[in-house]
């Protein structure tokens, strides 16, 4: 702040940034500022600290425990088995969402009275409450449930495929409906995208005879790496934090094998024992990091090479 | 970068080059395949979401895509609004949710102009900063010790302050972006008439923000009015909101396999967001789209 205050003295004809600190006063960063700092940073350094204590709902004290949490959290198997689960989670939910959203984006993308409705209806899920939708695919995945009934009409017997009850196959489920659910905020982010490449490009492109699949995969695909790194990342690592979902489908099971950290988070919180609920928060918060750093430079790297 | 919102110019030169190379059959198809897809994806669940929740009880137990032998729809949200205690939990989601966005809107704009326009390397630094917590989860445990503390804990002003700290990031995302596709010269010729920067900024600024306002409002009210998690971990017991409420029916006991009342407990805490989304879909669609991909 002091250098906004020395700024304010010196004459404006200093250049451009003498002009910029007095035209566009740092102040009006503050009230972002101490909102982030109070109540985003500080939780966050909390939670470095927290993680290393013995801070539970049966005790009085709070004191230090050094890495006991996470002892015992990789004794009991829980902590591989959570960054297992969330990591794999992750992963087929950035390929779904984005799979599926670019998809949609691809087939929608000529402006007819059609597209523009299907555009609109697949952007309802995005709207509707995630723990909602959870409850809608659970009615439809239950062993007898929609999706079992629609198979026995075709087939003419029963059929009893325990969607949700696989510890394999629920989890690939599981985050398909998470793509369902985010895949037309996808599709918005890939039109963006796709509108803001110059028609000239793809007019070169037919002359010079590019079928349509050699112009999406040669022309626009790579003309839409903006859309794709924010897509890609946003997916990934929003996912990581995700909840209701599998909240309302699968409640983490079967057998934990839908367990994402967020899930064994609240339950632990809900069992009183506030350090390991800390501890796992603080996992959940350094596995992004570690994975968004470099993931991020290396989808702006791919946008800089394309561009 | 203002291509990125849907010009309409782009769209048509664009269509001629598609339009002289397609056929009427592959039109056809691509319409077929657009339907199909609607069918299967959307009109199926939310088919099942419309009849089960127009169902009776009996019927409803074991969901299916029939339709009900009698409507009870509005009987059904009769019974909701009642036993579910809808309108407190209604009272409550409002009561976070818009001062929430509101200061969202607020601060996140103010602080979107200085990062939009200073090109220091130190407000860059200050910027990423800023932005980080579009990526990076919030420490929900600590957040609540922190609320406890200092005694907002269970409390809407808590809860609004939580938001806040988590969705400013994504807002100051958005609305730096459209900053910078803002030419600076408009505010140049207010800075010779001797304008100040709250003039300049309230004025000037931030009328021509409406639209990637508007998305944003709709992006932060999406996550605030739908969420459970963060509610779950401040509100829990002592304040009720929509989500929270629809979770506490749903695992209740007493409402295990009253799939009628879930799905109309979905449908009523979803209308209020959809009428909205109906009436402004062009708006938000070409916003989000504008603000995203920078």
């Amino acid at each position: 702040m002091t250098t906004t205050h020395v700024s304010k003295s010196a004459k404006p004809v200093k250049g451009t940034r003498t002009l910029e600190r007095k035209n566009y006063p740092l102040r009006y960063v503050v009230p972002a500022g101490a909102m982030l700092l109070v109540f985003f940073f500080l939780p966050t350094v909390m939670n470095f600290i927290y993680a290393f204590t013995d801070w539970s709902a049966f005790k009085k004290t709070i004191d230090f425990n050094g890495l006991e949490n996470l002892q015992q959290l990789f004794e009991s198997g829980t902590l591989m088995a959570d960054i297992k689960v969330t990591l794999i989670y992750a992963v087929l939910v950035a390929f779904f969402q984005n799979t599926f959203g670019l998809a949609l984006a691809v087939l929608l993308e000529k402006d007819t009275p059609l597209n523009r409705f299907a555009r609109t209806m697949f952007f309802i899920p995005v709207i509707m409450s995630a723990l909602g939708a959870g409850y809608i695919w659970q009615a439809i995945l239950k062993t007898d449930g929609v999706l079992n009934q629609i198979f026995g009409f075709f087939v003419g017997h029963t059929v009893d495929i325990q969607w949700l009850g696989s510890t394999t196959w629920t989890i690939v489920i599981v985050t398909i409906i998470h793509g369902w659910k985010w895949m037309g905020f996808a599709m918005l982010t890939y039109l963006a995208g796709l509108k803001t490449i110059d028609s000239e490009v793809l007019e070169a492109a037919s002359i010079d005879g590019a079928n349509a699949w050699q112009t999406f995969w040669q022309v626009k695909f790579p003309l839409i790496a903006p859309a794709m790194t924010f897509n890609v990342a946003t997916a990934l690592l929003g996912s990581m934090n995700s909840f209701d979902i599998v909240q309302a489908t699968t409640n983490g099971g079967p057998g934990g094998s839908t367990e994402i950290l967020n899930l064994f988070i609240w339950r632990t919180f809900g069992k009183g024992l506030y350090s390991q609920s800390t501890t796992m928060s603080l996992v959940l918060f350094v596995m992004v990091m570690v994975i968004a750093i470099p993931l991020v430079i290396y989808l702006r790297k791919r946008e800089e090479k394309i561009l | 970068m203002s291509s990125a919102t849907y010009s309409e110019s782009g769209v048509k030169t664009n269509n001629l080059t598609v339009v002289r190379k397609k056929s009427k059959a592959g039109d056809i198809i691509h319409a077929a395949i657009v339907i199909l897809l609607m069918l299967v994806f959307l009109a199926i669940p939310f088919w099942i979401l419309i009849v089960t929740a127009g169902k009776t009880q009996a019927e409803a137990v074991v969901p299916s895509m029939a339709l009900p032998s009698q409507w009870h729809l509005i009987d059904n949200i009769k019974e909701v609004i009642v036993e579910g205690k809808v309108f407190p939990a209604l009272l409550g989601s409002l009561i976070v949710t818009v001062p929430s966005v509101f200061i969202c809107l607020l601060f996140g704009s103010m602080a979107a102009w200085i990062f939009g326009r200073r090109t220091s390397k130190g407000t860059a630094m200050l910027y990423a900063l800023f932005i980080s917590g579009v990526i990076l989860p919030p420490s929900v445990v600590t957040i609540m010790m922190l609320l406890k503390m200092i005694g907002l804990s269970g409390t809407a002003p808590g809860m609004i302050c939580v938001y806040v700290g988590i969705y400013l990031s994504v807002v100051i995302f958005f609305i730096t972006g459209f900053i910078r596709t803002i030419p600076p010269s408009l505010e140049e010729a207010a800075r010779i008439d001797g304008a100040s920067p709250m003039r300049i900024f309230f004025t000037i600024i931030f009328p021509l923000l409406a639209p990637t306002l508007a998305s944003s409002t709709i992006l932060v009210v999406l996550y605030i009015w739908n969420d459970i998690f963060y509610s779950l971990f401040i509100l829990s017991g002592k304040m009720s909101t929509l989500p929270l409420n629809l979770y506490n029916v749903a695992s209740a006991g007493l409402y295990l396999n009253n799939w009628h009342l879930i799905f109309a407990y979905i449908i009523l805490m979803t209308l209020p967001l959809l009428i909205v989304f109906v009436i402004g879909q062009r708006k938000i669609i070409s916003g989000i789209t504008g603000g995203a991909v920078k």
